[in-house]
């Protein structure tokens, strides 16, 4: 979809504060409404299982991990990621890969999709049961070889054995494209690199792309023109957004990519997951808000707030935190 | 202008702030459109930190704490301070040395300092101890209006007439807040008529600008459209403002939405300062630095430093012995 745009009658203009200030009485007039170019169903991708759990120190127990996701499968989230088939040499907190994908209790028209960075990792998780896949690019070198030691169109040569295997195995699969507003070592990312990213990760074979904005650097001003460029490559039906709250821009962000077209959106309950790259500072956007935002916008989400609050509640507790959830914190205090 | 204050004159007359912001004509000429929704080129930020941020401090923060806070703000190139408070003592006792701290403020020039007058005798108090700009506190629940200060909404309206007439023969400029915009912690949803009824009851009485607040920060794009869409109706938009609290994590993307409706001042706390009364232990205030990071990064000019209002932030922080509210601070504090 095009990016849309809104008539606003010149004549509107107030003579005396200039021409920079606009009056939009006459777009109210024409009946063009703000949340008309919003979509009416978003659906909210959950990673807190996995990429919030692998960004928090504590390890926490299979049998929590497991809890968390049966009390996610009950609040109506449409996905959830479970877990991640990287060597636990790298990530130890999902080093129970197997474990938690075989003691989940699926719930019917939930998808548990994994992480499957190469394909030794995609034959494990299809034998430990899982149905759908996920693999992870970056828009940026120098992260790419930091964070997978190797160079972007490297990464994207692994993916294609996987993206084979997958296809052969009829497993969907989720492409991630990290560093898309900014990144830790490289500084900006052109919002023509990412659109490169994801058309080849789409041309692959991977049916959603999802865009993160790994250090939540982004603003509502980088994420309009990054997705302008990015839904030029891949039609916006395809594209999700995956924003980090570090600088507390994910809510605006993911509010003008919603204005944008988009209608995918991952986020993590009671906002877990740190950031690697600012120490003691947030990640992941909390679901709870993002859910409490789409709610009051009238967009349907099938989501139970106070199910997903309930799961939240419960991962703090394992964990000893206090959740990132500035609706959890305040309804949890009235 | 002769000898008006020139806080009067930037209220009334735009030409006169573009004189004393020259560097303001340059955004002036196109519109800042990204992708179909068009900003506002300039944003004026209200810091109500010193004010707001600090009434809702359980710490009591000594005046020469107050003062230093105030006038590194003032370096910051934030164009508008709230102060202080001239409420009774009894009821606000953080804000009981409000005559010392205007007194003691190092005032930059082209900056504003209004503060808080709810009767006449604050007002009497404020002009003693040297006030040029004053604000005047509605709300848009009758509920919220009688367990706040003890009157119905009509009622605060008349006494602060009193007030606007009485600042409007000293060409001091009033700005009004309707609080409870988007929702009352007692009363539950508030009707947008409500709101723009006292909006502009409150503007055609004489103040300047009115800031619409979200008291419990508990609207959303969707309400914060509608409330707008209706107050825009009678009270013009370039006299509009919103104060919006982040107790829901909404602030950011209901400012947004008020940008994209063309509303272009905006209220918010350094470090968000100021807890919500209504959810013990959770936020108030939007934090300055988060609104500035949004805006600066939309291209959108404030005229403000951020590095110097992230400092001034963790000066209050370290006085209050607490962390700062804001994210922006939060990351900038610990990037690699």
């Amino acid at each position: 979809m095009a990016a849309i745009v809104r008539f606003v009658n010149r004549s509107s203009y107030s003579s005396a504060m200039g021409q920079q200030f606009l009056t939009f009485s006459s777009a109210a007039k024409a009946g063009v409404r703000a949340n008309s170019v919003l979509p009416e169903k978003v659906k909210i991708v959950e990673v807190g299982p996995r990429d919030g759990l692998q960004n928090e120190k504590t390890l926490v127990p299979t049998e929590t991990k497991i809890n968390l996701i049966d009390l996610l499968s009950e609040s109506g989230l449409p996905v959830i990621e479970a877990t991640s088939f990287v060597s636990p040499k790298w990530v130890p907190q999902m080093a129970d890969q197997v474990e938690v994908m075989k003691g989940i209790c699926r719930k019917p028209g939930v998808s548990y999709p994994v992480l499957t960075p190469n394909l030794k990792g995609f034959q494990t998780a299809l034998k430990a049961g899982a149905s759908e896949v996920a693999i992870f690019g970056a828009a940026s070198e120098l992260f790419s070889k930091k964070n997978i030691n190797c160079s972007v169109e490297e990464s994207l040569q692994r993916f294609d054995e996987v993206m084979k295997a997958a296809k052969e195995a009829g497993v969907p699969v989720r492409g991630y494209v990290s560093c898309v507003l900014g990144c830790p070592y490289e500084g900006t990312v052109s919002p023509e690199k990412v659109a490169h990213v994801a058309k080849r990760l789409y041309s692959m074979g991977c049916y959603e792309i999802s865009l993160g904005d790994t250090i939540g650097v982004g603003t509502p001003g980088s994420m309009t023109q990054m997705l302008a460029a990015v839904t030029k490559e891949v039609p916006v039906s395809a594209l999700a957004v995956h924003c980090h709250d570090t600088y507390g821009q994910a809510l605006a962000n993911i509010f003008v990519a919603l204005q944008m077209g988009i209608s995918v959106v991952d986020s993590s309950v009671a906002g877990l997951g740190g950031c690697p790259y600012a120490q003691g500072a947030s990640g992941n956007v909390a679901t709870e808000d993002v859910v409490y935002m789409l709610h009051g916008l009238g967009i349907q989400t099938g989501v139970d707030l106070t199910k997903l609050m309930t799961a939240g509640a419960f991962i703090c507790r394992s964990l000893n935190r206090k959740s990132n959830s500035k609706v959890a914190q305040a309804i949890c205090k009235l | 202008m002769g000898t008006v204050p020139t806080s009067l004159k930037h209220c009334l007359s735009h030409e006169q702030l573009i004189q004393d912001y020259p560097w303001l004509t340059r955004w002036l000429q196109e519109e800042k459109t990204i992708t179909g929704h068009e900003y506002p080129e300039f944003v004026k930020i209200v810091e109500v930190g010193p004010r707001d941020g600090l009434q809702n401090e359980k710490e009591i923060v000594p005046t020469e704490m107050k003062i230093q806070l105030i006038d590194m703000l003032s370096q910051t190139g934030l164009p508008v301070i709230e102060a202080t408070s001239f409420v009774s003592s009894k009821w606000v006792p953080q804000m009981a040395d409000h005559s010392d701290v205007l007194r003691g403020i190092q005032r930059a020039p082209h900056v504003q300092y209004p503060v808080l007058t709810p009767n006449m005798q604050g007002f009497q108090d404020a002009v003693a101890a040297g006030a040029t700009e004053v604000a005047v506190f509605g709300s848009a629940s009758e509920t919220f209006s009688k367990k706040n200060i003890n009157c119905s909404i009509n009622e605060s309206m008349l006494r602060f007439e009193e007030v606007v007439n009485m600042a409007k023969k000293r060409h001091i400029p009033v700005r009004g807040y309707v609080s409870c915009a988007l929702g009352c912690p007692h009363e539950g949803h508030i009707e947008p008529s409500k709101v723009a009824e006292v909006a502009k009851r409150l503007y055609e009485m004489g103040c300047c600008e009115i800031s619409l607040g979200d008291t419990i920060g508990v609207g959303t794009p969707g309400s914060m459209f509608q409330m707008l869409q209706t107050v825009m109706k009678e009270v013009p938009t370039k006299a509009l403002a919103v104060h919006c609290h982040d107790t829901y994590g909404q602030a950011l993307p209901n400012i947004l939405t008020a940008l994209q409706m063309g509303v272009c001042v905006v209220d918010s706390a350094v470090a968000g300062l100021g807890g919500c009364p209504y959810a013990q232990g959770s936020s108030g205030n939007v934090s300055t630095e988060d609104v500035l990071y949004m805006l600066h990064g939309m291209g959108i000019e404030t005229g403000v430093n951020l590095a110097k209002v992230i400092e001034a932030g963790e000066f209050i922080c370290s006085t209050l012995c607490r962390k700062t509210n804001s994210k922006v601070a939060q990351a900038r504090g610990r990037t690699l």
